[in-house]
């Protein structure tokens, strides 16, 4: 099927399985390997990006589903020297190791502030976040960088 | 000092590529012409292999070949080593069954893969995969642990499905001490198996040059010469100096990346037959089934007391499961890092351990983020804390009254490691005062007073890191030296690149090592590079497990800047008209003792490279190597203590605070430190009340998926409060013990000391979902 969408502010148009998903869209065809996969039962939240302004789990997304959605991926939030608070604060309150649930973490952290309307506690974070896993730093650190950046966005 | 030396909190630049989403890991990899590897697996626990067919498959759009267990065989591929040889108590050699990548006669867990399908894309290559016909003669399973000696015989000509029968310690003396206590405290408990779950899958990309013979394998990689050398010299697949094992960005491993698994084998052997570079990344599923699983035993233990509470013996007797076929280190984990660790941090003169390790058909069992240390930790800790309880005695009086004494080190226990030093009343104690222990009776009166139990639990560990001097090692069965390689290379211009054989997969070391090496040799921080990961870029390296590197890695790499400045000084020397013995290093300058001159390491460095004025005795260059071998394990310790608060009515048990102080030594940087702890505690949180790897009796794992299998996610865990005493490790020129492991050792003891206390039960089963913690408290 032909498939028509807007990712980092770059329009595409594609040839894609009907049945192809939109993650292996974005790191196959358009090659962005930002976006990860770490399962197969939409549990993990690697591969979180933002499509019509909402966090979802792009390994849950159909082809036709982002239909002329517009998409941001990690790649498309920030360059070094001009990073998204998020990804700042990540980086100063030490919130990843090996670094392969991040894109997928800053990107849902990204959505839980903007949802909570200046309403974000410890608690809040922990609960917005359990749809992402993270293997390496207990969450304490990531904790504290979405504290962090909500004051900044 | 540079505010980016050693012990500054340093922020780490890999973020750099990480938060942008430019790191670049296995799976991201892709090379012009690939195709793509599926595996088919065995559906059964235990069956022969009487036919595959796959006459359909290979027929089927895109599939380039389909190879089988034979196919390898015929081509000179040969089994998988374990490399760790155990001896039994009656001086025999550990049994290894034969384990060829793919499988060959018979399948022996669910998941062992016996055929790979190779096609154009991973679509065409996952339908070839459901065409391979196999006639499987099924064969009755082993799964009980418990009843594992007595069922049928898995492998041919080993007896009782026993792979050794391993002991350490003095029995008579155990027995004699064991006549004369006061009291005796016996546990028996099993430590669950757990699925490590590093959240990239395992991966491999593999291309192999005709012309050359030469292949080039990315894959998941802990310790990439590792990697090498064992496919080269063990699995015949190609002579070391014609394969290049790069393991670019890894994405957590806790072990599960250490080892040689039969995937990248196959994948790598594949490119080679087909000609074309291979692809292949597990699916999650595929993680659950085959990625070496942690823990799994059985322990009967015992703790013999004198009247005044003094520990007088200990008796352990474990039976360990291996799963279907030894792993690449499985055989060390259970003897050599947990039998030699049953002393704790305590004088207790007496200790005798044996351990049965039994074979299953189940998923191979190997180190998992602290492999072995966390096992004997439960036992030491679960057992003093219950001691204390049946002797009326305060837990962390108790401990206070055994604890090995500042002033005894070096400390030689009955179970073989000499400790360099410590102070294990000075953990405990700022623990306490961290924790408020005088104020937990009033804490506790608040949670019963809204119809809760709330419990507090201790776990004062040890664990024994940077293993260990090479001769010691492989004269107790190690097939590798256990040393490291470091490489300090100054540029013309005076940057530097550094060539680390550790590797890092979340640890941090592209900071970390160029903070050691930055502040040694006085240069910026900005011009150190660290390199890793490529056995065509770096002489030789054993990798990172078993927190070893900063301790071996890291002494290493001073090890080469001490001979870059021996020669730096000559150089400076020569060129300031002075001897050499009269110049002196510091903070990037040489400077001739007693007077005004000096140079630059930077002005050396560029005459190094082009030696005008040079001393006709020396080598142009400035580069160096070091291997660095320890001369002792490292000895981390620490007080962990928990406090739980359990709802009667749900069985749900929350943790409501954490308190770890560990003693790690001189820390490089105490940011990286802290969320290392952190992430092992989450590790062993989730060994205490959530994770349970299971199969049933069928032998088929019913916990093969995040939904089945309970991971720890941010809302199942508090804030962590971390702190640490420092008594120096007295043998590595860093003072640094190591700090990876830590939190997943101390806290499944802390946990558990925690619950049940809460619960006013001797004992519960790990991990302590809410269905247990209520049966419990019915039945209490
Ligand atoms: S890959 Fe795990 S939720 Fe999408
Ligand atoms: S940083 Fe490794 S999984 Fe989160």
């Amino acid at each position: 099927m032909k498939l028509s969408l807007t990712v980092n502010e770059t329009a595409h148009e594609l040839e894609v399985a009907p049945n192809a998903l939109l993650v292996e869209i974005i790191r196959g065809d358009l090659g962005l390997t930002g976006t990860h996969v770490g399962c197969d039962t939409s549990q993990c939240g690697a591969c979180t990006v933002e499509m019509d302004g909402r966090a979802v789990k792009s390994c849950t997304v159909l082809a036709g589903q982002a239909q002329d959605a517009r998409v941001t991926t990690i790649e498309g939030l920030g360059a070094p020297g001009n990073l998204h608070p998020m990804q700042t604060a990540f980086q100063a309150h030490h919130a990843l190791q090996c670094g392969f649930c991040t894109p997928g973490m800053i990107i849902s952290a990204i959505d839980l502030v903007k949802r909570a309307d200046g309403r974000l506690d410890e608690a809040a974070v922990r609960e917005g976040l359990a749809g992402n896993l993270c293997r390496c730093t207990g969450y304490h650190n990531i904790v504290e960088a979405v504290l962090a950046a909500a004051g900044q966005m | 000092m540079s505010d980016q030396g050693i012990g500054q909190r340093v922020k780490r630049r890999e973020d750099v590529r990480f938060i942008t989403g430019k790191g670049r890991y296995t799976d991201d990899i892709n090379l012009p012409g690939q195709a793509y590897a599926v595996f088919v697996r065995s559906p059964h626990p235990r069956a022969r292999i009487k036919t595959i067919d796959a006459s359909a498959a290979r027929k089927a759009p895109g599939v380039v070949g389909v190879f089988t267990g034979k196919d390898l065989a015929a081509d000179g591929i040969g089994a998988l080593p374990c490399g760790w040889l155990v001896k039994s108590k009656d001086g025999s050699d550990m049994k290894v069954p034969p384990r060829p990548p793919l499988a060959i006669e018979t399948v022996n867990f669910v998941g062992e893969p016996y055929a790979v399908v190779i096609a154009e894309t991973l679509g065409q290559a996952r339908a070839a995969a459901a065409l391979v016909e196999t006639d499987f003669e099924e064969l009755e399973p082993v799964v009980s642990l418990a009843e594992a000696t007595a069922g049928p015989q898995i492998h041919e000509g080993i007896e009782a499905n026993r792979c050794y029968d391993w002991e350490l310690g003095d029995q008579a003396a155990v027995d004699a001490a064991f006549a004369k206590a006061a009291h005796v405290t016996k546990l028996e408990f099993a430590n669950n198996r757990l699925i490590p779950n590093a959240i990239e899958p395992r991966a491999a990309v593999a291309t192999y040059s005709a012309p050359t013979e030469e292949f080039t394998l990315y894959t998941t990689s802990q310790n990439p010469h590792l990697e090498r050398l064992i496919l080269a010299a063990f699995v015949n697949l190609a002579p070391e100096h014609k394969l290049r094992v790069i393991s670019p960005d890894v994405g957590g491993g806790f072990g599960s990346k250490i080892f040689v698994y039969p995937e990248e084998t196959a994948a790598a052997w594949a490119a080679r037959r087909t000609n074309r570079p291979v692809k292949w990344t597990a699916d999650r599923s595929e993680a659950f089934l085959s990625d070496a699983h942690g823990r799994d035993h059985l322990t009967t233990a015992e703790l013999a007391l004198d009247a005044a509470g003094t520990f007088l013996a200990m008796r352990v007797r474990t039976r360990a499961n291996l799963g279907a076929y030894l792993s690449t280190f499985a055989s060390s984990v259970p003897t050599y890092l947990y039998g030699t660790l049953l002393a704790g941090q305590y004088r207790t003169p007496a200790i005798h351990v044996e351990v049965e390790a039994v074979f299953t058909n189940t998923a191979p069992v190997d180190a998992y983020r602290g492999a072995g240390r966390p096992e004997a930790t439960y036992v030491v800790e679960r057992l003093v804390e219950t001691a204390a309880r049946e002797t009326g005695v305060d837990p962390a009086e108790l401990r206070r009254r055994n604890f090995i004494q500042p002033d005894q080190f070096p400390y030689e226990t009955p179970v073989a490691l000499v400790y360099d030093t410590g102070d294990y009343q000075a953990s405990l104690e700022k623990a306490l005062k961290q924790i408020d222990y005088a104020g937990f009776p009033a804490r506790r009166k608040v949670s019963e007073a809204a119809g809760k139990r709330r419990g507090l639990g201790f776990s004062c560990y040890i664990e024994a890191c940077g293993l260990a001097p090479s001769q010691l090692a492989i004269q107790l069965g190690a097939g590798v030296g256990l040393y490291e390689s470091g490489e300090v290379r100054v540029n013309p211009t005076g940057s530097v690149t550094v060539f680390t054989g550790s590797h890092s997969h979340g640890q941090g070391h592209e900071t970390t090592f160029a903070q050691i090496v930055s502040d040694k040799l006085g240069v910026p921080f900005e011009s150190v590079e660290v390199v890793h990961g490529d056995t065509g870029r770096l002489e030789f390296g054993l990798g990172t497990y078993g927190s070893r590197s900063v301790a071996v890695g890291g002494s290493a790499l001073i090890k080469a800047s001490d001979k870059i400045i021996a020669k730096g000084k000559r150089i400076a020397a020569h060129m300031l008209e002075s001897a050499p013995d009269d110049v002196d290093f510091d903070e990037g300058v040489f400077a001739v003792r007693k007077t005004n001159k000096s140079l630059t390491f930077g002005e050396v460095a560029f005459a190094a490279y082009v030696p005008a004025n040079f001393p006709e005795d020396l080598e142009p260059g400035l580069s160096e190597k070091s291997f660095y071998d320890p001369k002792n394990f490292t000895f981390p310790a620490g007080c962990h203590i928990a406090e739980v608060e359990v709802d009667p009515e749900t069985g749900v048990v929350v943790l409501v605070r954490f308190v770890a102080v560990d003693d790690f030594g001189e820390v490089i940087n105490p940011m990286i430190v802290e969320g290392q702890v952190h992430g092992g505690i989450a590790q062993g949180v989730g060994q205490a009340l959530l994770e349970h790897g299971i199969y049933d009796e069928s032998g088929q794992l019913v916990t093969g998926s995040f939904m089945d299998y309970c991971m720890p996610r941010a809302d199942d865990l508090p804030s962590f409060e971390v702190d640490t005493t420092v008594t120096p490790c007295t043998h590595n020129p860093l003072g640094v013990k190591g700090c990876g492991e830590a939190g997943a050792i101390g806290a499944p003891a802390a946990v558990m000391n925690a619950v049940t206390d809460a619960l006013r039960v001797k004992d519960l089963a790990m991990p302590a979902s809410p269905e247990r913690v209520w049966r419990a408290l019915q039945a209490a």
